[in-house]
């Protein structure tokens, strides 16, 4: 039985059922990966004694969650205290609606794909600035400034960056870039002379920054402003609020692996597709946590030089040129 | 500058014995107190501001001790001064060395010694509203551990 | 004071923080992301050491002493200790003096080890590269930790000095552990100085950061690699040296820059001189009694005649200082500990403001505050 033999309202309603529990066990499961990863890195072993190896760990930090405390400071504004997880969290898991995992395996897919996945995801800025003003607390205030700062600064380097594929391609859909990839390893965007490098190592960066990742997280500084945006937050609201961040964080090593490593190809059979996939969106991941637990982070004003004089100029630069490729490639010169 | 020539400078301006262990140590009167950190500073080249500190010697009343190092020549001087018994206030050190900030600030938490010239006195190491001046001989006497002398 | 203005926000990294090194709490006045002002309030470690000396003999207070700096209690012990032994004018067998010496570079080692791995996490967070070298420095530290435990039986605060020598000699076996030891973190600081120095992010946050100029540095009574990182070449132990540092050979490093990152590249540099004086010292190191005066009992007495003395070591931090005022009996009649940290701790609100918030930490850091120095 094919998937084109599923009748579309059955998709519709058990895709994103479906999609959005994996994703949010993914989520969980992603959080211990990270942290034993950066344990090995730090010679020491990570959780270990819930569960066989840990395993069991991130069920433990869930329930602890679920039953902590729910504090809510006396001068915050509840509304838009109560509300800006929530807010925060919608964009975080609507992104995985125009993700396909394999062909024709997905929740949607608008054919302005690209365009969709980018756009929702700048949204959390948004939920993040409710959080930092309705906690009514300066540390909070400040980080949800800087937020707002360094996301919309390094969202255009990403929007760029990510736009080199589709140039490469041709089509705004999100289907059409992983099928262009298709058929052998050297068809990966990653793998494109000079271009397809040059973007990918930008869209690293710019995820980084989009992600508040250390080298770039000035937002959460923990040793200057102590948790930031989130800092009022406690229990299942704090929850929500690391579910959102570390969804949008896989999302976008989804997208990346999407545009760049050929999404679901593979050795093997078909079906074994969405199971690369998510192979290389977790390599893009580990990537990333390597880069974070190395590094120390830079100042805000530093960080926003590097996006406004060095990357978009750059990635700008890139685009053009991709566009003249394309053009000669295709003998219209 | 060495010390031998120190000495006989300080001597001859401030009409004080000077010793000659290390550190060398002066005592002028207090109301010479500014001019001699300053004669210190500017012209024996002692521009490294150690520590300022106080004693209370019970009936002779508090005495104010400043070192002041000269790092080039190895100068080291003990600059002391005696505030007569009953009196608790002294110049400021603040206008010649920017360190003697903090210093007189915990002399005053601790001694009580009010320095005239010092841009914010208050107390540095206890709470605001602390009663008492706990390295004062005279503090806390009444407690069952072993008495103060 | 009143540093109100238009658009001027007073934040307080209070004295419950990640990265305040301890209790200290900063009232700082913000414009946008830059400081204007900082009003630093320290006080809540404070234990009034000065009162507390003049109660305990000098046998019982210098395993008191250990707890003003805490970090670098060898160096605080060794203060106090010897201007007891220069007013009552006590001989300090040769190899105490050796033992001293060794004793003290290895807590320098260790002291900077934390110092390291503190500053990065500072400018790095909990999560992320910072703490990634933070664990590095503790493991190492740990084994340092791990000799002082074989010498002295304690791990961070030691009873290891006593008016006349040392208390404890060292026991088989030690040196060989000691010299391992040491070959093993000499290799690791090579490993630290290539990880951060070729890391643009970290030159990033380090130069031009907290600049202290010479003349203000002098001013204000800083000590230690804060003064050599600034351009003033002056090291106690080179320039008035105690327990025989002129027998050994080395170098006094030195930077003119005056930023972060002049300090850092001094106390990377006091690493490898404090390496080699131990080496030298281990060589060298002569046989003989530890002590001039008969092995103490906490409570016996050591009568110092009437007099007073000013001893000063070079610590990690600077110079740590004991000031002490003897009457003739047991106990001091005055003691003054002159704290490196507090003093180093006073030019931070000169030099701070003009940076941006995330500079506060990073110079901070930098200045390495110990607050039981501070607070005493």
């Amino acid at each position: 039985m094919t998937l084109a033999a599923i009748p579309p309202w059955i998709m519709l309603l058990v895709a994103p059922f479906v999609v959005l529990n994996v994703v949010i066990g993914m989520v969980t499961y992603i959080t211990l990966l990270e942290r034993k990863f950066a344990a090995r890195m730090q010679s020491r072993i990570g959780p270990y004694r819930v569960g066989p190896h840990g395993l069991l760990q991130p069920i433990a930090d869930a329930l602890k969650l679920m039953m902590k405390e729910d504090i809510v400071p006396a001068a915050a504004d509840r509304r838009i205290y109560n509300l800006a997880p929530i807010v925060f969290l919608i964009p975080c898991m609507l992104i995985f609606a125009t993700i396909p995992f394999a062909p024709g395996l997905g929740v949607g897919d608008v054919n302005i794909g690209i365009l969709f996945f980018l756009a929702v995801s700048a949204m959390e800025i948004v939920g993040l600035f409710m959080a930092g003003w309705g906690s009514n607390n300066k540390y909070a205030l400040l980080s949800a400034m800087r937020a707002v700062n360094q996301i919309i600064s390094y969202d255009l380097p990403f929007i760029f960056s990510a736009l080199v594929p589709v140039l490469l391609t041709g089509s705004l859909r999100m289907s059409d870039i992983a099928a262009a990839q298709q058929g052998s390893l050297l068809k990966w965007f990653i793998f494109y002379p000079v271009i397809g490098q040059l973007s990918f190592i930008m869209f690293i960066v710019s995820t980084l920054a989009a992600e508040n990742r250390v080298p770039f997280d000035i937002l959460e500084a923990e040793s200057e402003l102590v948790a930031g945006f989130r800092v009022e937050y406690s229990g299942m609201k704090f929850a929500l609020i690391q579910l959102g961040e570390y969804a949008h964080m896989i999302g976008s090593s989804f997208l990346g692996a999407l545009l760049f490593m050929g999404a679901w190809s593979g050795p093997g059979p078909e079906y074994l597709g969405p199971i690369w996939f998510t192979l290389k969106a977790v390599f893009l991941f580990l990537v990333v946590t390597w880069i974070r637990w190395s590094f120390v982070r830079i100042r805000v004003d530093q960080i926003l030089a590097l996006s406004w004089k060095a990357l978009l100029p750059a990635t700008l630069a890139l685009l053009i040129s991709t566009a003249a490729v394309v053009v000669w490639r295709s003998g219209g010169f | 500058m060495t010390a031998d020539q120190a000495r006989s400078s300080i001597a001859a301006t401030f009409g004080v014995e000077v010793t000659a262990a290390v550190p060398m140590v002066v005592t002028v009167a207090p109301d010479r107190w500014e001019e001699l950190a300053r004669f210190a500073k500017d012209t024996l080249g002692c521009r490294f501001f150690s520590f300022l500190t106080a004693v209370d010697w019970k009936e002779q009343g508090l005495e104010v001790v400043v070192k002041v190092d000269n790092l080039d020549d190895n100068v080291a001087l003990l600059l002391k001064t005696r505030l007569g018994p009953g009196v608790s206030a002294c110049a400021s050190l603040t206008p010649v060395y920017r360190g003697a900030n903090w210093m007189e600030r915990e002399c005053f938490d601790m001694f009580g010694i009010h320095f005239d010239g010092h841009p914010d006195l208050r107390r540095i190491l206890l709470e605001d509203t602390w009663v008492g001046h706990p390295l004062l001989k005279s503090y806390a006497v009444d407690t069952p551990h072993p008495p103060y002398r | 004071m009143d540093w109100s203005g238009p658009e001027r926000l007073q934040m307080n990294m209070g004295p419950q923080h990640p990265s305040a090194h301890g209790v200290f709490r900063a009232i700082v006045t913000l414009e946008g992301e830059t400081v204007v002002a900082v009003d630093a309030v320290i006080g809540y470690l404070h234990r009034c050491h000065e009162k507390l000396s003049e109660t305990l003999t000098y046998a019982q207070y210098p395993s008191i002493a250990s707890k003003t700096d805490y970090v670098a209690a060898m160096t605080s012990e060794f203060a106090y200790v010897m201007a007891a032994e220069e007013i009552g004018k006590f001989e300090v067998p040769k190899r105490a003096q050796y033992l001293r010496v060794i004793v003290a570079e290895l807590q320098r080692i260790a002291s900077h080890l934390l110092w390291l791995g503190t500053w990065c996490m500072d400018m790095g967070g909990a999560l992320g590269g910072g703490a990634t070298i933070f664990l590095y420095c503790i493991r190492e530290r740990e084994l340092v930790l791990d000799l002082f435990e074989a010498l002295v039986g304690a791990r961070l605060l030691y009873g290891f000095f006593q008016v006349g020598g040392t208390r404890y000699d060292i026991p088989d076996g030690w040196a060989q552990k000691c010299r391992e030891t040491i070959d093993l973190i000499e290799g690791r600081i090579d490993e630290y100085e290539q990880m951060l120095e070729r890391n643009a992010f970290f030159l990033a946050r380090a130069k031009g950061v907290g600049i202290v100029s010479r003349e203000l540095a002098q001013d204000v009574g800083i000590a230690g690699p804060l003064l050599r990182g600034s351009g003033i070449d002056y090291d106690l132990r080179r320039n008035a040296p105690y327990s025989s540092y002129q027998d050994f050979d080395f170098r006094v490093p030195t930077e003119k820059d005056g930023d972060c990152f002049a300090r850092y590249r001094v106390r990377m540099a006091e690493f490898r001189e404090a390496i080699t004086i131990i080496r030298q010292a281990l060589d060298k190191l002569p046989s003989g009694p530890i002590s001039s005066r008969p092995a103490l009992k906490s409570v016996a007495q050591i009568r110092i005649p009437k007099g007073e003395a000013y001893a000063r070591v070079e610590g990690p931090r600077g110079e740590v200082g004991s000031y002490i005022i003897s009457d003739g009996s047991a106990k001091p009649y005055r003691m003054k500990w002159r704290g490196a940290s507090f003093s180093n701790l006073a030019i931070l609100p000169l030099i701070i403001p003009g940076h941006k918030v995330a500079d506060v930490v990073a110079i901070m850091g930098s200045v390495d505050p110990v607050f039981g120095e501070v607070d005493r």
